[in-house]
């Protein structure tokens, strides 16, 4: 590849991590008071805002409502000033009406719809900073703020990306990682069982290589999953302080 | 804001009762005076790939501004000056009645008033952002994006635009020109090196509802719904007002708008000083500052 260097021969990275190695990861979860559950996460210099509202009546027509399970509803908005280039629109673009139809399908396969029948449950994701992996941010956002709704999961959902690089599987692609062209996985895994609750791929790969791809995303998707428990557990740590008991 | 007015008639007999505000103590229901305001968070520079950004949280009404500088050509009735571009983004986040296109139209409404109070020589000195006379110059987009509404939106959204314009750096650029003639235009490699706007003149707005015969500044949603019309006045740090609108459905007489639109000097000024006197202090830390944004 001409012009950058995406893996050196020491094996680093461009912003000098190891192949396997995930970015800086911190989240918060319970940002905002007004919403029923909510999460900031910044993964690098990728920031995402995810609010959760429901579960509720349904809004608008009723013939939507489901009779047996709860009816799961996205919307994915990136900031105007989030990306390099300013974006026009914040949201109602093609890519983002994509992603939100991804986080459905991510999200309808980890919540327990059936608990809560001809409900509708809301999850809001706003990226406010866009750096690589706006998908995996997302879903680790959204994740952490329906567990603060207190809504019932199968599991956690923990998603990365991936990348394949000179023969080496690269995970949790940053920007600069992702323009470069070149195949892109993304994952989203319930850890527990292993279940993948969403799978794409981009650009060519051979099969061989595929997975070893899949294997470094699952396994960064694990490494993710052991950040979020921690601050799961310090968020209801804190919250029982609060509380008194 | 859908919960507040389920419960609107009940305040409203709360209200009748004088329980929303106790005037002849000056108290309201929360502890504040009638001319007090929240407690203000003020954080700037948290969105790194902006030219100037902040957050502001006022109560529970939390605003993110994010500046963008890019290069534009001037427009034709102004050659020598830059301009501002405002856009504001009622995201779902904040009430999920801003799902799809529900928060367009009061998003309009912000972004065009923002324009108004903008709509003057003294504000921002537009000159600065002129690179080459009718050729090129900064177009500054300031893109409001509304997390979470506890009432007042208009003078915290105005606070988070001045900390940001106050943030914003936009890079030097020198104009080269050659003997043909043509232009070339260099960006300096220094990335310290950039022009600051001065913000001395940027006002504030300041909002005074009117519930029952007195007025109150930052009104929560609870007081929002209880006020029938209310009065927007933006102030600059002197105290000079740039721009005046009656929002609500309800009427106000002559006379009471001239005692708000005192009050709202008074209060401005305050105000100003004290966003004034926090960015100071914000910057003099440099970059040994602990940016807290929204893990805090």
């Amino acid at each position: 590849m001409a012009g950058l260097e995406l893996l050196s021969d020491q094996g680093y990275r461009v912003d000098g991590r190891r192949a396997g190695e995930l970015r800086k990861i911190q989240a918060r979860m319970g940002v905002f008071a007004q919403a029923d559950g909510s999460a900031y996460i910044e993964q690098g210099n990728t920031k995402a805002l995810a609010v959760v509202y429901g579960p509720h009546e349904i809004r608008g027509s009723r013939a939507r409502a489901l009779p047996d399970r709860a009816l799961v509803n996205c919307q994915y908005s990136s900031a105007t000033f989030s990306t390099g280039e300013r974006k026009r629109r914040p949201h109602g673009d093609r890519k983002s009406c994509e992603m939100g139809l991804q986080l459905r399908q991510t999200f309808e396969a980890a919540i327990l719809t059936q608990l809560h029948p001809r409900s509708q449950i809301d999850i809001y994701v706003q990226v406010l900073q866009a750096d690589g992996g706006t998908y995996a941010a997302c879903v680790n956002a959204a994740t952490l703020a329906v567990l603060d709704a207190g809504i019932p999961m199968r599991d956690f959902v923990c998603a990365c990306s991936a990348g394949f690089v000179d023969g080496t599987a690269l995970a949790d692609l940053s920007h600069v990682e992702e323009a470069a062209g070149g195949p892109q996985l993304a994952l989203a895994l319930l850890p527990a069982s292993g279940q993948i609750a969403l799978l794409e791929m981009d650009a060519r790969l051979h099969e061989d290589h595929l997975e070893r791809v899949l294997e470094a995303a699952a396994q960064a998707a694990r490494d993710v999953h052991t950040l979020l428990d921690r601050v799961v557990r310090q968020h209801v740590r804190e919250a029982s302080i609060l509380l008194g008991d | 804001m859908c919960r507040i007015f389920s419960h609107i008639s009940s305040l409203k007999v709360a209200l009748r009762h004088g329980h929303i505000c106790n005037f002849k103590e000056d108290l309201r229901v929360d502890g504040r005076g009638c001319e007090d305001y929240r407690c203000v968070e003020v954080e700037t520079d948290v969105v790194s790939n902006t030219s100037g950004s902040a957050r502001v949280k006022l109560g529970h009404t939390d605003i993110l501004v994010g500046v963008k500088a890019e290069m534009g050509t001037p427009k034709l009735e102004k050659p020598n000056e830059g301009y501002l571009e405002f856009f504001v983004d009622c995201s779902a986040n904040a009430t999920p009645e801003f799902e799809g296109r529900g928060g367009d139209d009061l998003g309009t409404e912000i972004a065009n008033t923002l324009y108004r109070i903008f709509n003057n020589k003294s504000s921002v000195d537009l000159k600065t952002l002129c690179i080459s006379p009718r050729e090129h110059c900064w177009v500054l987009y300031v893109d409001v994006l509304l997390l979470e509404c506890g009432g007042n939106l208009f003078d915290a959204i105005s606070i988070a635009v001045k900390a940001a314009l106050f943030n914003t750096s936009i890079p030097r650029v020198r104009v080269l020109e050659d003997e043909e003639g043509s232009k070339d235009i260099e960006l300096s490699d220094d990335p310290y090196d950039c022009i600051r706007l001065s913000v001395e003149n940027v006002p504030c707005i300041v909002t005074l509802c009117k519930i029952g015969y007195r007025h109150v500044v930052d009104a929560t949603l609870q007081e929002e719904a209880c006020s029938l019309a209310s009065l927007l006045v933006s102030v600059t740090s002197k105290g000079v007002v740039t721009c005046m609108r009656k929002v609500g459905k309800g009427s106000l007489d002559p006379e009471s708008i001239f005692e708000m639109m005192e009050t709202g000097k008074r209060v401005g000024k305050v105000l100003h000083a004290s966003l004034q006197s926090v960015l100071h202090k914000e910057e003099s830390l440099g970059p040994k500052r602990q940016k807290v944004g929204f893990l805090g």
